[in-house]
């Protein structure tokens, strides 16, 4: 009853990209919410809305997906992570049932109800973006953890930088949600969307600037692994390329390459930042091996995760297929 | 402080999942039910079963969003506030809820924006299909929650290394162990009483009001019919799960029973007031010897009294004897509702006895009441034990402190009976609203405030977009 090295990593790597198709999928979502609040008319909101309906639902699922990931593969990073992050997490739950909620309630809601719902909805998006980056950012400053369970105060999380991340990954979770709009709709609400993607591009871009400065100088160990392998500096200079196509887009008012630039600037972003942790899971001191469930766990579950993941992904393209095309106010109505 | 924080960790597992398991019980049947009627129409073409369909839907709908919004918390809450649990376990617990997340939640939630939002998009055939693996995805949440709480009942196909951590030798033995499959067959068809219930409850409301008869009749007949074949079948797995309890978890059973002394034969409290500190019971009615009976099959055996366990072993006894009462008390009037339902269907009365629809009505909430009833059977009867006889509830929980835990919890309380009036709110409104009626077309549109006739809104008043 051992850990297999090899195994690890494997399920490092198939969480890793759950995570990633979580950020991505639940990203654009949370940030059509947060743009909700900013939205000029009520047929607006309607087909922001409907633009996601169908899918929020699966979208969010990869969350639980990777939060179950990380009890079976890694259940000393579950069982330390979450009470460590417990106020945030917490606080990221019950901002992502008011705004599940939201989604039923609004519709049904008259007169100033539909207002409770609708705040419910931008808020919720809000603060649970916030949350997760505010999370982000206290797992790279590292986490006392002694015996395999957390070993600190309960604000662990309230520092600035955690915070300063929090901000970011609204920003970030903002311009995904603006180019999903590009994808979505037509007209006027696509021209707004349009116009959001370079300022958000903007204030994204100094975020992480100003992000990785202010990592590199108060949280070295971060940055130590860029020092011995610099070919990874390809990820930064792919982020580059993809800003760039995604500044292009906006001018060429292209539909479809916004949301994939964009997707693929934050998937470059998780990589290097999963770059950035190797081997740790938990800084400074568990690796994922340490942290790894036993072969007869991990094994067990790659048998299935084999077969089933593939199942899971051509379902979830067949379900995006089915609702192709532009969302709109009367969504299924004609 | 130790104690405190246990008592806040336990109470606020009870509150979530108290809160999480009222949807699941509502849904696992309805996504069933609801893939029936699919079929149905697809089958013989009746627009009836159609106009059913749509009417559940947007219930279905509304119930389904709580049950996963409230569920998410649930995965979260082993590591957050039981992370020695978590720690210990996540070996074993992990990948069941890791396959049950695979094979039932992604599933059931993708594909629910599809039955939700794309009858014009698809073929009937291929929403068909989509409706059915609604329905699969909801029934294996179930199994896998089953699996995972079961073991945590019975463990088994487990070794303890140095440390304490258990770890998996036969995931053969965890997942098709005797006690999953009572348990999971008496939680399936928990839910599929509860659905028939509500079901019913609501089509009697609209025959007592005289509207849309013909699939009010659809809604009593067919609940009512599925809850006469199956309320007996519940009975003999929850029988067989009392046996089984009687071999595995003793203790448990002694604290159903109110059973103090070892008895040999044991007796039947059918009912009493456990007295804990005298340890004793007043008022109680005793039957000789059916106790051995029941609990055994044979009625010489020999069941321990809960005396016979350090008191530091014993669960309490006043809920796991009252809810199991509470639990089999709801068991009995389902027994007598459906049957009593199907007698008068068999002389052509169903419809027209109206004091037996107003029991029927009255009646929507008595598989809620027995699943809830016995879930706390189950989870109270089994303390101290969080892993049976392994790992203690008091040393499982999450090092937080007070602070963490009183803001949680009274968040918890304060939002989720927010949402949850709300929702029923608007259930109860949408109920009020019925089927469409047989004049109109049928009216497909999405679940969103999108049609002509808005939802839940009276008709008379039309909700504009833009207002």
């Amino acid at each position: 009853m051992t850990v297999d090295p090899t195994l690890a990593v494997i399920w490092a790597c198939i969480l890793a990209i759950g995570f990633l198709i979580y950020v991505v999928l639940d990203g654009f979502d949370l940030g059509i919410g947060m743009l909700f609040g900013v939205a000029d008319s009520e047929h607006d909101r309607r087909v922001m809305m409907n633009s996601v309906a169908p899918i929020w639902d699966g979208n969010e699922t990869w969350l639980i997906l990777g939060g179950a990931g990380l009890f079976a593969a890694f259940p000393v990073v579950y069982a330390s992570l979450l009470p460590a992050l417990y106020l945030p997490v917490i606080i990221m739950l019950m901002a992502l049932i008011m705004r599940g909620v939201a989604f039923e309630f609004r519709y049904k809601a008259t007169g100033g109800y539909r207002t409770i719902w609708d705040l419910g909805f931008v808020l919720g998006s809000g603060v649970a973006s916030f949350c997760q980056g505010a999370a982000l950012g206290t797992l790279m400053q590292g986490l006392p953890i002694e015996n395999g369970q957390y070993a600190g105060g309960p604000f662990i999380w309230f520092n600035a930088f955690s915070l300063y991340c929090g901000f970011g990954l609204m920003a970030g979770y903002m311009l995904l949600g603006a180019t999903w709009l590009v994808l979505k709709t037509e007209g006027g609400l696509q021209e707004w969307s349009y116009r959001r993607i370079r300022p958000l591009m903007i204030v994204v871009s100094l975020f992480l600037l100003v992000g990785v400065l202010w990592m590199l100088i108060d949280y070295s160990h971060m940055g130590q692994r860029w020092w011995r392998n610099p070919e990874f500096l390809l990820l930064p200079l792919g982020g580059l390329v993809a800003a760039w196509l995604l500044w292009r887009s906006v001018d060429r008012r292209q539909e479809l390459m916004p949301f994939w630039a964009a997707a693929a600037g934050f998937g470059l972003a998780f990589v290097a930042l999963a770059f950035s942790f190797w081997p740790y899971v938990i800084p400074p001191s568990v690796t994922i091996y340490d942290a790894a469930s036993v072969s007869a766990a991990q094994t067990f579950m790659l048998h299935g995760m084999a077969i089933l993941l593939p199942i899971v992904l051509i379902y979830t393209c067949f379900v995006y297929w089915i609702f192709r095309g532009k969302a709109t106010a009367e969504i299924e109505y004609d | 402080m130790e104690t405190e924080l246990v008592l806040l960790s336990r109470l606020q597992f009870a509150f979530t999942v108290t809160f999480h398991i009222i949807f699941p019980s509502l849904t696992i049947g309805l996504a069933a039910w609801l893939a029936t009627l699919e079929g149905l129409h697809l089958f013989t073409g009746n627009a009836d079963y159609r106009r059913v369909f749509n009417f559940w839907i947007k219930l279905f709908a509304v119930s389904f969003g709580m049950g996963v919004v409230f569920g998410i918390v649930m995965a979260f809450q082993f590591g957050t506030n039981w992370s020695v649990l978590s720690g210990k376990t996540g070996n074993i617990q992990g990948p069941l809820l890791a396959y049950e997340v695979v094979t039932a939640f992604l599933l059931e939630a993708t594909f629910l924006g599809v039955v939700l939002f794309g009858r014009d998009r698809l073929p009937p055939w291929a929403y068909f299909l989509c409706c059915c693996m609604v329905a699969i995805g909801t029934t294996l949440s179930a199994f896998w929650i089953m699996v995972n709480n079961t073991w945590m009942q019975t463990p088994v196909g487990f070794e303890l290394d140095a440390n304490g951590y258990f770890l998996p030798t036969s995931w053969y033995d965890i997942i098709f162990s005797y006690a999953v499959w009572m348990r999971f067959p008496h939680m399936l068809f928990g839910a599929y009483l509860t659905t028939c219930f509500v079901a019913a409850a609501t089509g009697a409301w609209f025959l007592l009001q005289n509207r849309s008869p013909r699939q009010a009749k659809i809604m009593v007949t067919m609940a009512l019919g599925l809850a006469a074949v199956l309320v007996p079948v519940q009975m003999v797995f929850g029988h067989l799960n009392g046996t089984e309890i009687n071999e595995t978890q003793p203790a448990k059973l002694a604290a159903i029973e109110a059973r103090w002394e070892t008895q040999q034969p044991a007796s039947l409290t059918i009912i009493g007031i456990p007295l804990p500190s005298q340890e004793r019971n007043i008022l109680a009615i005793d039957i000789p010897v059916l106790g051995s009976c029941i609990d055994a099959g044979d009625c010489s055996a020999e069941e321990p009294g809960l005396k016979s366990f350090p008191p530091e072993d014993r669960p309490p006894v006043v809920i796991p004897f009252f809810t199991f009462r509470i639990m089999v008390g709801m068991g009995v009037i389902m027994l007598a509702v459906a049957w009593y339902g199907m007698l008068l269907q068999a002389r052509g009365r169903l419809y027209t006895s109206r004091w037996f629809l107003w029991v029927v009505v009255a009646c929507f909430p008595v598989g809620w009441i027995a699943v809830i009833a016995g879930w706390y059977t189950a989870e109270v009867g089994r303390q101290p034990w969080v892993v049976y006889n392994h790992l203690r509830t008091e040393d499982a929980h999450s090092p937080l402190t007070l602070f963490d835990l009183i803001v949680s919890l009274a968040g918890f309380v304060i939002l989720y009976l927010a949402i949850v009036s709300a929702g029923a709110w608007y259930m109860l409104r949408m109920v009020r609203y019925g089927p469409q009626p047989d004049d109109e077309p049928i009216d497909d549109s999405g679940q969103l405030g999108s049609s002509k006739r808005p939802l839940a809104v009276p008709r008379e008043t039309s909700l504009g977009i833009g207002e």
